[in-house]
Formats: C-alpha cells, structure tokens, sequence
C-alpha cells in the first residue's frame, strides 16, 4: 500500500473514491441542478408547474420591492450577527486562551458545547426569556437600570439577532481559539519587555494576529445566519420573513415551487459569491499568515 | 503566563451565563408543576415528562430520528472511509476538487439541499419516504464523517501496513485487520458527530418529512409553530440530555475541540 502511495498510481483512488463520487453526482448535483432548472418553469394556481423556460421568477423578484426588502433584511440580520459574534466571540476566546489547563477545558466544552445541541431547543430558550414584554431579560434589564422600558424582542429583528448570534457563537470562538493557538506567547512577552502596556499589545500584537482568525469566524457566521431557517422562523413568527423562511413558504403553504427555486437560487449564488470571494480577499491580504 | 484581569473576568462571566442561560431555561421550565410556562417556584414535578408519553407523535418522531441518525450515520462511513483513505495517501489528479465536492454540503444552504432534494425525490416518487430522508442525511453528514476519518488516516503511521504486506497480509485482510483498527477511533468520533449533525438537523429534513417520517426536531419545530407550552420544553429537555451525553461521551474518548475543529492530532 505504500509503496503504491509513492509511485504514480491512477487506478487505485479513483476506484476507492467512485462510489462516493457516484453518490455525490446522483444526489447532489443532479438535484441542485433541477433546482436551478426550476426556478425557470412556469406556476399557476390551477395548472400547478408547467415544464417551460421563463424569466417570470425571476423578473418578479428583480422588480416586486417586496423581494428586495426580504433581502436587505436577510443580510442586514446577518450582518448584525456577524458583528455581535465578533466583539464578544473574539475578547471571549482571547480570555479563555489565557486560563488555566483545567478551566479552560471546562470553558471550552461549555462554549463549544451549544453548537451540538438542537437549534429548536436553544431558540426555545431564547423565545422563553423573551416571552412578551414581561420576559425575564426585559425584568432584569430593567431592575439593573440598562432600559426604562421593555424592548419587543419577540417578532422582531433585534431578538432574532441576539437568539442568531447565541447560535452562532461558538463558531466564531472556536475560530479565533484556532487563530490563538498559532500565536507564539513569546511576542507577546517581548513586547511587554521592550515596554509596551496591556492596550498596546493587544492592539499591536494581538489583535492583526488574530484577524484571519476573526474574518474566516465571520464569513462562517455570515454565511449560516443568512441561510438560518429555525431562529428566524420561530423568533420572528409569520410575518417576518428571510430569504429561508420565505421559500419555505412558497414550498410548503403557497405550493409556487419555481418562486421558491429562484429565491434558494439566488440565496445559494449570493452566499457562494459573498463567500468566495472574501476568503480570496482575506488570504490576498494576509497571505503571510497562512503560509 | 500571564492572567486575566478582573475586568476580564466579568466580561467572562457575563459571557458563559448568557450562553447557558437559554438551554438552562428551557431545562428549568420543563419541571415546573404548573399548567403554563413558568419556572418552577414552589417545588419541582415530572409531570410534563409523563405528559410525553400521552403524545405518540413524539415518541415516534425520536424514534424516526434514532433510526435515520444511526443508519444515515453508518452508510456516509461506508461510502467515506474509502474516498478517505484516497484523498489521504494518494497525490492523484483531481484530488483537490473531489475533497471540494464532499464537504460542498457544508457550504450549501440546508434551506437549499431541502429544496433540491424535495424535488428530486418527488419526481422520483419517492417523497415523504423513509428512504428518501436516509439518502439526504447520507449527503449532509458525509463531510463529517470524511473529516474526522481523513485526520485518523492521514495520522497513521504506515510502516504498520508495510510490515503486515511484509508477513503476507493483502487487500481485505490488509483492510480488516491492520488499517480499520488504526483508524476506528476517527471513524467511531466521525460516526457519533455524523449522528448528531443528523439527529439535529431541522432545515433540510422540515422540506422532506410527511407525517409518519417526522423527525422529532420537525415534529417539535410544527408543535412550537402552533404554541409553546410545558410539553415541548419537557421534549427539549430530553434531547439536551441525549446530546449531552454523546458530547462528554466524545470529549472524553477523542477532545471536543478536536472534533469540531475537523483537524488532525493538533494540541493534546
């Protein structure tokens, strides 16, 4: 076997990897591309979908501001998510690098841990603490003295950011985490030697150190948040609709499937974009970090 | 090695409460003896927990769950731990972009893989169908399965199996008895992270379930659509103790931080 490794041998991974490969056109491409083919068909209320090529889904879309303003609101959750995950996620991981062994496990597990857990039931608890204008985060925000007045945090876009960002958390901690391992403490030490104070090293030593680590965290969140189906759904009811709510409307209440495929279409074609192209970016700049 | 500050420590604290605080709740809410939602003030009750039982569409549903957790978990290993043994030992032409294509479903949308495959599988004829939900889980659970059985091969000390060849061992021999037990410990933590990417997912499978193949995420996730009373905090409960479990269980025989991060014998 390995001596097979070290010469050039053509046969043998593709006949290991063929049945993987098969399983992946068969049930992957083949419907993401009638996905696609979809969202050019024809639907009406009585005929159900006729097998035709128009741009119908797609000129509504373009034009109906209805669309437009689902959208922004998608990204502008996400966005908002990304950004709150970031200011805490990052000081967080920054905080837990330095415990000690045995606490810091005990952290980590606990961060980390959520992420295993059914989104359902985190977002439950999430729409427990909010529950209505006498939900327990409204009675302790305001016997701490932060607000005079409850904040509506169920069916809006604030409590969906704050339940998102809880989901999200542990993806942006376990990214930076991942930054600060590569992190030599040694520079650190040197900086403090040469006489820099605890702001400065943070802000000249640390933090360009763990910038990939906090975008490639942001692009992850950014990217589950846009896509995110349960938090939205049941922290922002019925009416607030994002892009995956809304096709799963159209999927399973409206039964328009070619609108549903052109707003999953053109979700998956803005994330793969958005994505794509800022790692390209973020490794363009800090290609020197990865090397 | 230097330590927090105080101020650090309040910012970490803050930190950890508010990411418990949701699953405490919902734990807490679970053995309150009222009728409604409340955090139990005046003693603690099983009762929302006996109240399950009154409701055969949950425990079918963790059932459903089980099964397609425990087999898609199982067929995406059997279609993995060969592509995984490829992609690690061999430098062949178009590696790059098949190891792209088996973790693309951790790029994709699960919004999107639900819709895709909710067309697919009903032209097909096969919507709603048990069948249909193995096949899809098969599909998103594979990266993780790829993943952790990639780090055990490509962490695998080679000069074992030549010594096996060495003593006449070949092919499924080879396989059996010298590299699989190498590699189980990645395989098994590749196949319990599977089972939990399956038995949580709700976005895919809520495009693919009829009633009879509801998952319980589905089913809990159509109940809470409706109202949010006791029993669905109880169901809750329930699941986050089962996920618990498997975590420490995880922890304990392979390091969380491992397991999520995907990478191979970094730390430890």
């Amino acid at each position: 076997m390995s001596a097979a490794a070290e010469e050039p041998n053509t046969r043998a991974p593709w006949a290991l990897t063929a049945p993987a490969l098969m399983l992946f056109v068969g049930v992957l491409l083949i419907p993401l591309a009638m996905t696609v083919m979809l969202s050019f068909h024809d639907w009406g209320q009585y005929k159900g979908i006729e097998p035709v090529f128009i741009l119908k889904n797609w000129h509504e879309i373009a034009t109906d501001p209805y669309y437009a303003e689902m959208f922004w609101r998608t990204f502008r959750i996400a966005i908002l998510t990304t950004l709150l995950t970031a200011l805490l996620g990052a000081p967080e991981a920054y905080i837990l690098n330095r415990m000690d062994g045995r606490w810091k496990s005990f952290f980590l597990l606990i961060i980390l841990g959520p992420l295993l857990i059914s989104v359902v039931a985190r977002t439950l608890g999430w729409a427990l603490l909010f529950g209505g204008n006498n939900g327990l985060v409204n009675k302790l925000l305001m016997s701490l003295g932060v607000i005079r007045s409850p904040i509506p945090f169920m069916f809006t876009e604030t409590g969906m950011v704050v339940a998102l960002a809880h989901v999200m958390m542990p993806f942006m901690v376990l990214s930076v985490w991942a930054a600060l391992q590569r992190l030599n403490p040694q520079i650190e030490n040197a900086a403090m030697s040469l006489g820099a104070g605890p702001v400065t090293i943070i802000r000249r030593i640390i933090m360009p150190q763990i910038m990939p680590g906090v975008l490639s965290g942001a692009i992850i969140v950014f990217s589950l948040s846009a896509s995110a189906f349960a938090t939205p759904a049941i922290i922002g009811g019925r009416r607030l609709k994002v892009a995956a709510t809304l096709a799963y409307d159209e999927f399973l209440n409206t039964l328009n499937w070619p609108l549903g495929a052109a707003v999953a279409t053109l979700l998956l074609v803005a994330l793969v974009l958005i994505v794509v192209g800022s790692n390209a970016l973020i490794e363009r700049r800090y290609a020197e970090v990865f090397r | 090695m230097s330590r927090n500050g105080p101020l650090a420590l309040i910012f970490h604290t803050i930190f950890v409460i508010v990411m418990v605080a949701p699953i405490l709740v919902v734990c807490l809410v679970a053995f309150t003896p009222e009728g409604f939602l409340s955090l139990p003030t005046n003693g603690f009750s099983l009762r929302w927990f006996r109240a399950i039982a009154n409701y055969p569409e949950f425990i079918h549903a963790f059932w459903v769950s089980l099964g397609l957790g425990a087999l898609s978990s199982l067929v995406a290993l059997l279609f993995a731990v060969p592509a995984a043994l490829a992609i690690a030992r061999y430098r062949f032409r178009g590696r790059d972009a098949l190891a792209a294509l088996f973790l693309s479903p951790l790029m994709i949308p699960h919004v999107v893989l639900g819709i895709a495959f909710l067309r697919f599988f009903t032209s097909a004829g096969l919507g709603g169908s048990f069948a249909a939900l193995i096949i899809a889980h098969v599909i998103i659970v594979f990266p993780f399965a790829l993943r952790l059985t990639l780090a055990a091969a490509t962490g695998m000390d080679l000069s074992v199996e030549m010594a096996a060849v060495s003593l006449g061992a070949n092919g499924w021999t080879l396989f059996r008895r010298v590299t699989l037990p190498l590699i189980l410990p990645g395989v098994i933590s590749g196949w319990a992270l599977a089972f939990i990417q399956s038995f949580d997912d709700l976005t895919m499978t809520v495009f693919l379930a009829a009633p009879g193949t509801e998952t319980l995420p589905v089913r809990m996730f159509l109940y809470i659509q409706d109202n949010i009373d006791p029993l669905v905090t109880s169901v809750s409960a329930c699941v986050i103790a089962i996920t618990m479990t498997a975590l420490i269980l995880l922890d304990r025989f392979y390091g969380l931080d491992r397991v999520l991060a995907g990478k191979g014998d970094t730390g430890r």
